[in-house]
């Protein structure tokens, strides 16, 4: 593929768009060969981990929740979590279900924000649903996704307070708890929603793909009765088995000059896969009813190693999350008391959960004030910034036949399939700082 | 409005231009603006969204008429930016607490960051930071605040309106007790002893802790001339120790000035 002119192309992309935070890309490729590969994430470092020392243990939930505005409930049900076990505390079975109930909401407007408004527009060639709503044809598709977004947000608000930072979630479980006739009020909203979500899988089951795929190790939680939120065990298709407390074992965060964030790679070297699709591919038997037959029908296979597809296993969560979502409202007993009681005691205790765009790690070290003495949160977009770059390594050489504007928008593309979240990602260890101005 | 139009010339009828830019947040107070699901699309219509990058791969170069500014300066980066943004923003809005107040990063602002990078952190590095994050405000003229953490998305909503046909914005400036007489809530801290920043704090969130039963922890930032030296104190009553009071004081708008010398008085005490 030599070329007399035009030896070196870069594909340049000094902000990306439509993820959550501040990145660029940075790709040269001379002679037809990558020379020079960076995601570099240029989001602020914000420091969480080190303001959280001397703050009380009821703090963690709200104050890591503004590590992210798209996902503030993953960043309390972990923390609530792991400070629960560093507290020994056991909550109820009715709790578990509000927090399973709240987990569903969120991964509702995360997922219905990121199909329809930041990831459908690349598939479709629109630089965004805004100009994909112009289009008459398309208006009602974007007001479908707006709609399904709303009805999360809704159901999230009500459980949470509002649906930004929500303010009920708890160590121990939820200052307030919703009574059965508030959620009973969601129900038509969420049987809609539920409909939406399998004409959802249809839609992006037929989108265009691009022929891509890499040998991915998919990482995620998994449990024996249900589809993965707030328990399990680690679990990865190259036949990882570990329990939550094990995790530091065997993946480790590492930081890169480019970076503002660091990168997660396993132990022995590889990067990895956290997210929908690793979810969907690890725990497809455990999906809801409607999920699995629209999973079937939709015609593409699982497990899946196309990383586009990842659009697809979003949707499939869509459709378990209302389904999931009108269950718990259905069976709902109003949890009493809402929270159980937390004394302060020193232990140390972490935790995985699921958020929207994968597993996230919470640790823990308390003192006998109940005090934190130590912090370490890994978020799912430092365990796949790694194989972002090894997929854009890959990726790239087959697209260098395009022009360069298509190349690289194809490849901002490959970067959404992870619907990346920097501005959990930069979280940050090391620093230099400069004085004054 | 069709009189206002008949009245304008070509050129100030085209559509106003709105700008959405970014510093150190979270992301979650310009997600209200597509959280506004029934509206979005209306809002779309009425203005030309020129720049924001969280929703759109088309970005527009300046000026513009309305610059919605979410996060705080913390890197020598964003000092530099937030100048050229506002040489481009004709009215200039800043969203949310870390842009109104510094945000949850301000409390690196009590750290010496040397000691703190000592303690936490073995090895030197690549990243260049600032000892402080402050508000906008601290380094250009903002010409509108919406406060909270998040902003309450119906005055986004409003603000947008006002400005579209020339109005002032909506936003209220008494304390959130106010809204939890209007919500029907029984006080938390007359009725279970809870602190409650309620008292000191700018209404606009609807007063929703106290409704889900605990006490407000202050993201609207301090009202107009609040005393909050004497809510310290009654906390104190109540039984909350220094530390306690420092900490609540020293939450998502804890150096705002009021905020701030309130938790400095409480520390002092500490001592």
């Amino acid at each position: 593929m030599t070329r007399a002119t035009e030896t070196v192309k870069q594909i340049k992309v000094d902000y990306l768009a439509r993820v959550e935070g501040e990145g660029a890309l940075d790709i040269v490729v001379e002679d037809g060969r990558i020379t020079h590969l960076e995601l570099r994430i240029f989001e602020p470092p914000r420091f969480f981990e080190a303001f959280l020392r001397g703050r009380g243990f009821q703090d963690a939930p709200d104050i890591t929740a503004r590590i992210c505005g798209i996902c503030p409930v993953a960043y309390q049900m972990s923390s609530a979590h792991a400070l629960e076990k560093a507290l020994g505390v056991t909550t109820t079975p009715a709790i578990r279900a509000l927090r399973r109930l709240l987990y569903c909401a969120e991964w509702i407007e995360s997922h219905a924000l990121h199909v329809y408004l930041l990831h459908a527009p690349d598939f479709l060639g629109y630089e965004s649903a805004i100009a994909m709503a112009a289009e008459p044809e398309l208006r009602p598709v974007v007001e479908r996704g707006l709609r399904m977004k709303k009805i999360g947000n809704e159901l999230l608000a009500l459980i949470g307070g509002r649906e930004i930072h929500p303010v009920s979630p708890c160590v121990g479980g939820f200052y307030r708890a919703p009574r059965r006739r508030e959620l009973l009020k969601l129900k038509e909203d969420l049987e809609w929603g539920l409909e939406a979500a399998l004409e959802t899988v249809a839609w992006t089951a037929s989108l265009p793909f691009p022929d891509f795929t890499a040998d991915y190790e998919f990482v995620a939680l998994s449990h024996p009765d249900e589809y993965p939120m707030n328990e399990g065990r680690v679990v990865s298709s190259r036949g990882l088995e570990i329990p939550m407390e094990a995790f530091e074992e065997h993946f480790v965060e590492e930081h890169v000059a480019h970076s503002n964030a660091l990168h997660a790679r396993r132990v022995d070297g590889g990067s990895y896969q956290v997210g929908p699709l690793a979810r969907v591919n690890l725990n497809r038997e455990k999906l809801s009813p409607k999920a699995q037959e629209a999973m079937e029908r939709s015609g593409i296979p699982f497990p899946n190693n196309n990383p586009f597809v990842s659009i697809v296993a979003r949707s499939l969560e869509l459709v378990h999350a209302f389904e999931e979502a009108l269950w718990l409202i259905e069976g709902y007993e109003e949890p009493v008391p809402s929270r159980v009681p937390v004394s302060p005691r020193a232990g140390e205790g972490c935790h995985i959960t699921e958020a929207p765009r994968g597993m996230l790690y919470h640790r823990y070290r308390l003192d006998d004030e109940g005090l934190i003495q130590e912090a370490r949160i890994i978020p799912p977009t430092s365990q796949n910034l790694k194989r972002m770059e090894d997929d854009l390594w890959a990726f790239v050489p087959t697209v260098l036949e395009l022009p360069l504007e298509d190349a690289t928008w194809r490849c901002e593309q490959l970067i959404r399939n992870y619907d990346p979240c920097i501005s959990c990602a930069t979280h940050f260890l090391k620093m230099r700082v400069r004085r004054g101005e | 409005m069709s009189e206002r139009r008949a009245n304008e010339n070509a050129e100030e009828r085209r559509k106003p231009r709105l700008a959405v830019f970014k510093f150190a947040s979270c992301d979650g107070c310009q997600l209200s603006l597509l959280d506004a699901e029934d509206e979005l699309l209306a809002v779309a219509g009425q203005v030309e969204i020129a720049y924001f990058v969280e929703a759109r791969r088309q970005m527009l170069e300046g000026p513009y008429d309305v610059t919605l500014v979410e996060g705080s300066i913390t890197t020598p980066e964003e000092a530099e930016r937030i100048q050229e943004v506002r040489r481009q923003s004709r009215f200039l809005v800043t969203i949310g607490a870390c842009a109104t107040a510094g945000g949850i990063q301000a409390l690196r602002n009590w750290r010496d960051v040397d000691e703190f990078v000592r303690l936490v952190y073995a090895t030197p590095a690549y990243i260049d930071t600032l000892e402080t994050s402050t508000p906008i405000s601290d380094h250009v003229t903002v010409d509108f605040e919406l406060r909270g953490c998040p902003i309450n998305k119906a005055q986004l909503l409003d603000l947008i309106t006002a400005l579209l046909i020339g109005r002032q914005p909506r936003v209220p400036t008494h304390s959130v007790c106010l809204e939890c007489k209007r919500r029907g809530t029984v006080c938390v801290m007359v009725a279970q002893g809870i602190p409650c920043l309620g008292p000191v704090t700018q209404a606009g969130c609807g007063a929703i802790c106290p409704a889900y039963n605990r006490g407000c922890y202050g993201c609207y930032g301090p009202m107009e001339a609040p005393n909050a030296e004497v809510l310290g104190r009654r906390f104190q009553d109540l039984g909350a120790s220094s530390g306690e009071i420092v900490r609540l004081f020293r939450g998502f708008t804890g150096y705002a000035e009021a905020f701030r010398v309130t938790s400095d008085q409480f520390e002092e005490v500490r001592r």
